[in-house]
């Protein structure tokens, strides 16, 4: 490996091998996924089974090994190659509800929890969002009372990934105090008494994962399910978020590159005024900015990635990232859907998705808001 | 049963090549290279045969630059025992390629060698039959069914107007066609336990073959671009044309 490129051969091997599973078992199908609103249940034992959901784990859990943040962008890039941010969703909310599991739980809870996932004979799902707020993870309100040897649950949770088919669930609750002092992360497991899934949340876009309401109504959970020390839970969360941040800016670049890739593709083919559109300087130029765009938020975001890899705790940069990226990703996608003209607005050209897929990236793990008090704490603001 | 598969590294199928602008071959520079595949099906019907009990080692070989590394690993991530590569930068042509293959059959005595039919670079469709040729083995081309009886194989050929099934002798040389089978892809664990897989290299030297070409290439040129077509207005206009214009009718 040169010193400039950040990609092995295993890497690029295992790009391949997600390229080819994208190709198999999912393109043909995206279409009427994204319309139905929901992959088969099937996709995640498919993916387990390939080894694409243990990426980063332990291998004792059936993992590929920790420490290989590059391994995981090269399959995440390919797998976005699906055109669905949704299903990326979907796929990959373990991704943020099981980190901690594997970190902190009970080894009788993590070893039970954990393998199932990475196989994808189980689904989990992070709930910290509630319906009062989001941004400020510190006010949450589901409260957690500790009744002899189980912790009685009250509260709701919202918009969370995964949340209608979850078997396992993550869940940011309150054990203590006020502030971020008081926050505990608790295992909440489907079909616990008290515990209830509502709707599916119908949205602009990230079609094809289901997005929930949870309800706790005095919910009896095992104290064995707490996840590290009471009362630690917000910096496990704010450990988990680097990570989430850092995926959804892979999200946001590859977004922007499809749109991008799709956009070179029509314009140099339709035709307006007895010419291509692309053989208009103001086409050109918007598609060098688009491509620009891209170049700038993929590089900065694999910086990041080898910071992180280096062990540093790079958060103001993650939160740059994250902010340029979704940025560049809502600049790239709206350009693409205007250079494709009516075709843009149709639900068959591919921009179209993308477009509706971009504007939670700005929102979900953090909106740009709070990246840029996190990047003003860090600058000594 | 030792299966000796042969696999080449080519440029990606879906890569659009283009041709140098001073006609001495097609531009390579930069652009992203793969496994033949028609080396992919060889390498599943390989692996197949090691499932079902038949095959008991799987040994991979690649001619070619160093990164064609790349390509025996995937072949190991598939399911390959371990890999040969004959390391050379230099242009190797199919008959040099056989050569090379005998050198390494007649170290390795496998009891089957499968082989593409051809690679997708320069779609000869010679190195299996040269090789059948210099070792002396029977061979059976085009294969869209190989079963292995006893010390004999069952090779079902895909020819024009329909099939045929040739039975040979093992050890024998078996070159693969399209469907003979849907080749997997490897899972990460695979591609992971595949790093520590056994994996020589050698140089034509060693194996006592000369690489100087045969063959010389004259000139590679793009195909003609197809021109647009038109649309005619009526069933008259399209007979009219054919007989008056195409001349065909
Ligand atoms: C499709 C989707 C999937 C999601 N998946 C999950 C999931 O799996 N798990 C989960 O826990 N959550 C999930 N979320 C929730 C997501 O993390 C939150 O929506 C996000 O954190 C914002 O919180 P909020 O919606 O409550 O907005 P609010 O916190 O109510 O924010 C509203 C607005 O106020 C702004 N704002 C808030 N505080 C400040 C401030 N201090 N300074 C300036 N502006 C401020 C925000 O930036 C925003 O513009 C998901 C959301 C969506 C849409
Ligand atoms: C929901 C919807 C409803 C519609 N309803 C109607 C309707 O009722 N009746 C009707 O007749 N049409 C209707 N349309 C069509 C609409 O008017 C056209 O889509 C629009 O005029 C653009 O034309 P186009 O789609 O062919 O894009 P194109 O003309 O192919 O343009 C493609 C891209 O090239 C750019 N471009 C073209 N020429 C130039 C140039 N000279 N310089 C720089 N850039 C250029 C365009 O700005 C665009 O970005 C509708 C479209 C939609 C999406």
């Amino acid at each position: 490996m040169s010193n400039t490129e950040y990609f092995s051969e295993t890497h690029n091997q295992a790009r391949e091998m997600a390229r080819r599973f994208v190709a198999r078992h999912i393109l043909p199908h995206i279409d009427d996924w994204e319309e139905q609103g929901e992959f088969p249940r099937e996709l995640y034992h498919q993916a387990g089974e390939a080894g694409l959901l243990g990426i980063g784990y332990p291998e004792k859990f059936g993992g590929s090994g920790e420490g290989d943040l590059f391994l995981k962008i090269a399959v995440s890039e390919e797998l976005l190659r699906s055109t669905s941010g949704g299903l990326v969703a979907g796929l990959g909310s373990l991704d943020i509800a099981l980190p901690p599991i594997v970190q902190w739980a009970r080894p009788e809870v993590r070893d039970r929890v954990v393998p199932d996932v990475l196989a994808g004979r189980k689904i989990a799902a992070l709930a910290v969002t509630e319906p009062d707020g989001g941004s400020d993870v510190a006010r949450l309100k589901t409260r957690a009372v500790r009744d002899g040897d189980h912790y009685r649950v009250s509260g709701s949770k919202t918009f969370i990934t995964s949340g209608i088919r979850a078997d396992y669930y993550t869940v940011a609750v309150r054990t203590g105090d006020e502030g971020h002092g008081g926050i505990s992360l608790l295992l909440i497991e489907k079909g616990t008494p008290g515990f209830s899934v509502g709707r599916k949340l119908n949205k602009m876009g990230w079609w094809a994962s289901d997005t929930a309401e949870l309800f706790f109504d005095d919910c009896r959970v095992p104290a064995e399910n707490l996840i590290g020390q009471e009362n630690a839970g917000f910096i496990a969360i704010m450990a988990n978020f680097l990570r989430e941040r850092l995926m959804l800016s892979v999200m946001a670049y590859m977004t922007a590159e499809l749109a991008l890739e799709a956009s070179l593709e029509y314009t140099r083919s339709r035709k307006a005024f007895g010419r291509t559109v692309a053989g208009f300087q103001v086409t050109r130029h918007k598609l060098v900015d688009m491509a620009t765009d891209v170049d700038l938020a993929r590089e900065y975001t694999y910086r990041c990635a080898a910071l992180m890899q280096a062990r540093k705790n790079p958060i103001r940069q993650v939160a740059m990232a994250k902010n340029f990226a979704t940025e560049a990703c809502e600049r790239v996608t709206r350009e693409a859907v205007q250079l494709h003209g009516g075709m843009g607005y149709m639900r068959e050209s591919v921009v179209e998705r993308l477009y509706r897929d971009a504007r939670i990236l700005a929102i979900g793990g953090g909106t740009t808001e709070i990246m840029k008090e996190l990047i003003a704490k860090q600058m000594g603001l | 049963m030792k299966v000796l598969v042969a696999v080449k590294r080519v440029i990606d199928y879906n890569v659009k090549v283009r041709v140098k602008p001073d006609n001495t071959g097609v531009d390579l520079a930069n652009v992203k290279m793969a496994m033949n595949p028609f080396c992919e099906i060889a390498v599943e019907e390989a692996v197949r045969l090691k499932e079902k009990g038949v095959a008991t080692e799987i040994v991979v070989v690649s001619i070619g630059p160093k990164a064609a590394q790349e390509q025996i690993r995937t072949a190991l991530a598939l399911g390959a025992d371990r890999g040969i590569h004959i390391e050379t930068d230099e242009e190797v042509q199919s008959l040099q390629a056989a050569k090379l293959l005998k050198a390494v059959v007649d170290k390795e005595e496998p009891k089957l060698v499968i082989l593409g039919k051809q690679s997708i670079d320069t779609d000869n469709n010679q190195t299996g039959q040269m090789l059948a040729a210099l070792a002396g083995m029977p061979q059976g081309t085009f294969a869209s069914e190989v079963v292995v009886d006893g010390d004999k194989v069952n090779v079902t050929r895909e020819v024009d107007g329909g099939l045929v099934t040739v039975q040979l002798n093992l050890p024998a040389v078996v070159t693969t066609d399209l469907r003979l089978n849907e080749p997997r892809y490897a899972s990460l664990p695979n591609i992971m336990k595949a790093k520590k897989k056994p994996l020589d290299t050698q140089s034509p030297a060693d194996l006592g073959v000369d690489l100087t070409p045969r063959l010389t290439t004259l000139k590679v040129e793009a195909p003609q671009t197809r021109k647009a077509g038109i649309k005619v207005g009526s069933v008259e206009e399209l007979v009219d044309k054919l007989k008056n214009e195409a001349k065909v009718i």
